[in-house]
C-alpha cells in the first residue's frame, strides 16, 4: 500500500510539472503579452520598452525557470490589473471557491449516492423514477437558469434567503444547491448502475447465505464494491467545482477564484491567469491523487497497479 | 434418527415471465437424514440450482415457491419469518456455490469473510474467530493458513478459493451443507481432490449433503441417495445402489449409457447419448416431460403418470417398470 501511494505521488508531481510547463507556455500562444499590456495605442518602441521591462525578450525557457521558481516559493508576481501580489489576491478569493467546491462535492454526495442505492434496491419502483427525473432535469437544466429560479423563488417572492454576496453561510446555501445539482445526476446514475450490478453479484449471494442481515448486505458487501468508480468521477467533478463555478460565482455574485480567472483573462492581467490556471490544475492532481490512494484502499486490487 | 432432517413434499417454482408461467420445478420429493449425502443429477436447466436456492430461502424476487412440507429438523422453511431463515444460514445449513471465482467479495481478506459467519451467528471473539478460521482452512488442505487470513480473493487460484468456500461454509458446523456443482468450474485434477475432501468431511462431522452435480462417476462414489431430476420434476429417486444396479426409469437409463462404467462398457462399444432437447417448460405441463425424448413413449404418456414406489425407491412412468414390454432395451 506504502509503495503504491508512493508511486502515485511520484506520478503526480512529474504530472504537476508537465502541467505548470504547458499552463506557462499556452499562454504566450495567445498573442504578444507586451503589446498587449503597453496598450493599443503604443508605438513600437513602447511595446519594445515594456518587453525589456518585464522581462518577455529572454528566451521562453529562462522565463518558465525563473516563474517556476518564485511560483513554487508562493510568489506568483504582481497583479497587472491590481497592482498587488497575484499570491494575497488569489488566497482571499480561494477561500470563497473552496468553500462553495467543498460544500457543493459534500451536497452532490449526500443526495446522490443515498438516492443511486435506494433506486438500485427497487428498480423501476416510484423512488427510481423519481430520482430518474430528477437526474436527467439536473442534466438538462443550465446552472444560470436554475440559479436564477432559485434566486426568484427563495430570495425574491419568499424571502428566505440572500440573493448574492458571501457575508454569511446563509449566502451559501443556493450557490451550494445549484453547483451541487449540477454534479449530482452523474453521481447518482453511477452508483444506481453499480449497485445493481453488484446486488446481483454471486458474493452479494454468498454474503446472504452467511445469514448477513439486509443493512449488512447492502453497505458492507455491496456498497463498499459499488462506490469505487464513484470515487474517481467525485474527484474529477471536484476538481471541475474549483475551477470551473464562474457561472455560479457570477450569478450569486459570489468573488471567487473562478469569477477572477474569467476577468483576468478579459483584462489580458497574465501572472494572475497563469497562477490561476496552475492551481487549478493543482487541485486536479491532488484529488486525482487521493482518489487514487482512497481506490485503493477500498479495493485491494488496485494496489498493485 | 428416524425423523429425516430435511423432508421436502411437492415442492413447486413457479417464474413468471413474459409469455405465461415457466414451471421451473413441479412438485418434488426428498427427504435426508443426518449424515446422509443426497446427489441430485440432472441436465442443465433441470431445476437443480432453484432447487437448492429455495431450500436455502435465496430465491431471486419473482419467483414463486409453494410446498406441502419443506421441513429442516421440524422447522417448516415455507412458512419461517426472513429473520428465522437468516438465523439458520450459515449457521445450520450452509452453502457452496459453484463458481469459486466470483463467490468472495473481492474487497475483503479471506480472514475476514471466514470469520463472518461465526460472528454473525456465535458468541465468540474475534480472536476465537480467527482460531477457527485457521483450522478449517488447515483441514481443507490449505497450507500457510495463518498467512492465507491476510490475503485477498484476487491472490488465490481457483481451486484455493473453492477450498475457502468450504471452510467458510463449515465455519458454524452446520447440520446440513449444499454444494452447487462445487467442483464445475474447477480443473479436472482439482475436481477430485475438492470432492473427497468434502466427502470426508461431511464423515467426520456428520453432515447432511445435498451435492448437486452432472457428474455421475462422482454420484457412485459419494451419494448415499440420487434423486435425478428431468425438466423440474424429480423422475427417479432411491439409494445409490438401486439407481445404478436397477435403474428404472427410461431416463435415468439413458443418463447411465452415456457414462463409461469400468467392467461394464465393452472396449470399443459406443457410449450413449439422449436425442432430442429439455421441452419448453412455459405453460402447463401435462402428463410425463421426459416423453418427447422417450425410446418407450406411447400415447398414454400424455395423461396422468403414477408414482411407483419399492421401499425407498420411486420413479413416475406410467410402465411398471419403465419399459414397454413389446419392445427389448437396445443395449443393455
Amino acid at each position: 500500500m506504502l509503495q503504491f501511494i508512493l508511486k502515485r505521488l511520484g506520478l503526480a508531481v512529474l504530472v504537476a510539472f508537465t502541467v505548470s510547463f504547458i499552463s506557462f507556455s499556452l499562454l504566450f500562444l495567445s498573442g504578444d503579452p507586451a503589446a498587449a499590456l503597453a496598450g493599443e495605442t503604443a508605438s513600437g518602441e513602447d511595446i519594445e520598452a515594456v518587453r525589456r521591462l518585464y522581462g518577455f525578450d529572454r528566451p521562453m525557457l529562462v522565463q518558465y525557470a525563473e516563474w517556476l521558481t518564485a511560483a513554487l516559493r508562493g510568489d506568483f508576481g504582481e497583479s497587472y490589473y491590481f497592482r498587488l501580489p497575484v499570491s494575497s489576491l488569489i488566497a482571499e478569493r480561494l477561500s470563497v471557491t473552496m468553500t462553495l467546491g467543498v460544500c457543493g462535492i459534500t451536497f452532490a454526495l449526500l443526495t446522490a449516492v443515498p438516492l443511486g442505492v435506494v433506486a438500485a434496491i427497487r428498480p423501476n419502483s416510484l423512488v427510481d423514477r423519481i430520482a430518474l427525473f430528477v437526474s436527467v432535469a439536473g442534466q438538462a437544466m443550465p446552472s444560470f437558469w436554475f440559479g436564477l429560479i432559485l434566486i426568484v423563488v427563495f430570495a425574491i417572492q419568499l424571502g428566505w434567503l440572500p440573493p448574492s454576496g458571501t457575508a454569511s453561510w446563509e449566502h451559501f446555501i443556493m450557490p451550494t444547491i445549484v453547483l451541487g445539482y449540477y454534479a449530482m445526476p452523474a453521481i447518482m446514475r453511477l452508483t444506481r448502475a453499480g449497485m445493481l450490478d453488484v446486488l446481483s453479484s454471486d458474493y452479494i449471494r454468498t454474503a446472504r447465505a452467511k445469514g448477513a442481515n439486509e443493512r449488512r448486505v447492502l453497505f458492507r458487501h455491496a456498497l463498499r464494491n459499488a462506490i469505487i468508480p464513484v470515487v474517481s468521477l467525485a474527484a474529477v467533478q471536484m476538481g471541475f467545482m474549483l475551477g470551473g463555478s464562474i457561472v455560479v460565482e457570477s450569478i450569486f455574485a459570489l468573488h471567487g477564484a473562478g469569477y477572477l480567472a474569467w476577468e483576468s483573462i478579459a483584462r489580458n492581467d497574465l501572472p494572475t491567469v497563469q497562477a490561476l490556471i496552475l492551481i487549478f490544475s493543482m487541485f486536479y492532481i491532488v484529488f486525482t491523487f487521493l482518489a487514487d490512494v482512497l481506490n485503493a484502499w477500498l479495493d485491494p486490487r488496485m494496489r498493485t497497479g | 434418527m428416524s425423523e429425516p432432517l430435511l423432508d421436502v413434499r411437492n415442492l413447486t417454482l413457479d417464474i413468471p415471465t413474459g409469455s405465461g408461467t415457466l414451471h421451473a420445478v413441479r412438485g418434488i420429493d426428498f427427504d435426508l437424514k443426518r449424515g446422509e449425502t443426497l446427489c441430485i443429477v440432472g441436465e442443465s436447466g433441470s431445476g437443480k440450482s432453484l432447487t437448492s436456492l429455495a431450500l436455502m430461502g435465496l430465491l431471486g424476487k419473482g419467483i414463486k415457491r409453494s410446498a406441502d412440507r419443506m421441513t429442516f429438523d421440524g422447522t417448516e422453511l415455507t412458512t419461517a419469518s426472513t429473520r428465522r431463515m437468516r438465523a439458520l444460514r450459515g449457521d445450520r445449513m450452509a452453502m457452496i456455490f459453484q463458481e469459486p471465482m466470483t463467490s468472495l467479495n473481492p474487497a475483503y481478506t479471506i480472514g475476514d469473510q471466514l470469520v463472518e459467519a461465526l460472528l454473525l451467528h456465535r458468541k465468540v471473539s474475534r480472536q476465537a474467530a480467527r482460531a477457527r478460521a485457521v483450522e478449517l482452512l488447515e483441514k481443507v488442505g490449505i497450507t500457510a493458513a495463518e498467512s492465507r487470513l491476510s490475503q485477498y480473493p484476487h491472490q488465490l487460484s481457483g481451486g484455493l478459493r473453492q477450498r475457502v468456500m468450504i471452510a467458510m461454509a463449515l465455519m458454524c458446523e452446520p447440520e446440513l451443507i449444499i454444494a452447487d456443482e462445487p467442483t464445475t468450474a474447477l480443473d479436472v485434477t482439482i475436481q477430485a481432490q475438492i470432492l473427497r475432501l468434502l466427502y470426508d468431511l461431511g464423515r467426520e462431522m456428520n453432515m447432511a449433503m445435498i451435492l448437486i452435480t452432472h457428474d455421475l462417476g462422482v454420484v457412485a462414489r459419494v451419494a448415499d441417495k440420487v434423486a435425478v431430476m428431468y425438466a423440474g420434476e424429480l423422475v427417479e429417486t432411491g439409494p445409490v445402489g438401486d439407481i445404478f444396479n436397477a435403474p428404472s426409469h427410461p431416463y435415468t437409463r439413458g443418463l447411465l449409457r452415456c457414462i463409461p462404467l469400468p467392467g461394464k462398457t465393452a472396449r470399443g462399444s459406443q457410449l450413449g447419448t439422449i436425442p432430442g432437447i429439455v421441452p419448453s417448460l412455459v405453460g402447463e405441463v401435462e402428463g410425463c416431460v421426459f416423453r418427447t425424448r422417450c425410446p418407450h413413449a406411447v400415447m398414454e404418456c400424455r395423461g396422468a403418470i403414477p408414482k411407483r414406489q419399492d421401499g425407498e425407491h420411486a420413479f413416475r412412468c406410467i410402465f411398471p417398470d419403465g419399459k414397454r414390454h413389446s419392445e427389448k432395451e437396445l443395449t443393455a
